[in-house]
């Protein structure tokens, strides 16, 4: 599946993580500093994932 | 997951409440935690005329769509710091935000007005970026609040903001820092408009999920010259602990609000009128004022 990130932009490839909790654990992403988005919806860490999914991973913490 | 309340498929999970939401009852959750939070403090009426300091990012986007919806009258305002691509993508979304619904937005240049940048004055004085925009953030909004009449100033720190901040001043036991840590700071007579921030009891998951649940566009990317400094670090460790412990932001920011903060008694310094600008400060002349002339200097000496 196709994962972008952020701070900076880009997109990875990752294959084959079950559900949203086991691609953050893979990540090494903490839950709380991030929301995970799959087109325009928002996921929890239940949500089982497929392998044709662009998922986004979007940082929360900012600064300033 | 399902959503506490409705029983449908919830989209976000509030682990120190213990709950999912599903879109729109987690949009009510949040409505109501800001309207808790301005009754409990008595921040504002419905009468006063409130500005907003505007960014472009989740948080300032976020607080003033929730207080439109709550029913509040709030104009913006947006500080062109200087930072590249940054400040002018923040700008892009704060117009486009505002021009979709019809709200006022004033713009302060801090290079037109003022003749420098942030990035100049971090390159020309000793002054980390974080310090000389945090300083320069604070004189600009309270500057336009002041000139424009406004009774009140809203700021759009949330939750992990005000916990973070918190983290650093017990860290290095920053008493003076810890008696201004407040949820409102007063009107003075010298000049300084009232400042509240609404947003406390949200955490700053809750606000990027609800601008995403309102779809409102606003700037992911974070700021160039902030990345990595040390309150970004200690949101990181607080989450770390949040997850071990849920709620524990939460507990350690109201625990020093409702039995801490008592210990540390607000003790306003005297404010003179700035020599350079007129406006409000302890010293002869104010900071802002002070990193102003070093900075416009030094670009002047050096030609760039």
């Amino acid at each position: 599946m196709k994962v972008i990130l952020h701070q900076p932009r880009r997109e990875i490839e990752v294959s084959g993580p079950g559900s949203v909790k086991a691609l953050l654990n893979r990540l090494d992403l903490v839950p709380e500093s991030v929301l995970v988005v799959r087109g325009n919806e928002l996921l929890t860490d239940d949500v089982r994932l497929r392998p044709d999914d662009v998922i986004e991973v979007r940082p929360v913490i900012s600064g300033g | 997951m399902k959503c506490r309340v409705c029983r449908e498929r919830a989209v976000i999970s509030v682990r120190r409440h213990n709950a999912g939401f599903c879109r729109s009852h987690f949009i009510e959750h949040i409505h109501r935690q800001v309207a808790r939070t301005i009754s409990d403090h008595h921040m504002f009426g419905m009468d006063d005329r409130l500005v907003l300091g505007v960014s472009g990012g989740k948080d300032s986007l976020a607080l003033w769509e929730i207080l439109t919806v709550l029913g509040y009258r709030v104009d913006g305002v947006y500080l062109h710091l200087g930072i590249g691509e940054y400040s002018s993508d923040g700008l892009l979304f704060s117009q486009q935000f505002a021009s979709e619904r019809e709200l006022s937005l004033r713009v302060v240049d801090l290079g037109s007005d003022h003749g420098f940048s942030i990035p100049e004055a971090a390159r020309l004085t000793s002054r980390v970026a974080c310090s000389a925009c945090g300083l320069s953030k604070r004189y600009l909004l309270n500057q336009a609040a002041a000139e424009m009449g406004y009774d009140v100033l809203v700021v759009g720190h949330n939750l992990d903001d005000e916990a973070a901040v918190l983290l650093g001043n017990v860290l290095r036991w920053e008493v003076d820092y810890l008696a201004r840590q407040r949820p409102v700071l007063p009107t003075s007579d010298g000049g300084l408009v009232r400042r509240v921030k609404p947003l406390l009891r949200v955490a700053e998951r809750e606000t990027a999920a609800y601008a995403i649940l309102r779809g409102i566009q606003y700037e992911i990317e974070e700021c160039p010259m902030a990345a990595g400094n040390t309150i970004n670090r200690y949101k990181e460790w607080l989450n770390r602990l949040e997850e071990q412990s849920p709620g524990l932001k939460a507990q350690f920011l109201f625990g020093f609000l409702d039995r801490g903060a008592a210990y540390f008694p607000p003790d306003p310094p005297e404010l003179l009128a700035c020599a350079e600008c007129g406006r409000p400060t302890p010293g002869e002349t104010c900071s802002f004022c002070r990193l102003k002339k070093v900075t416009v200097l030094r670009i002047a000496g050096r030609g760039v």
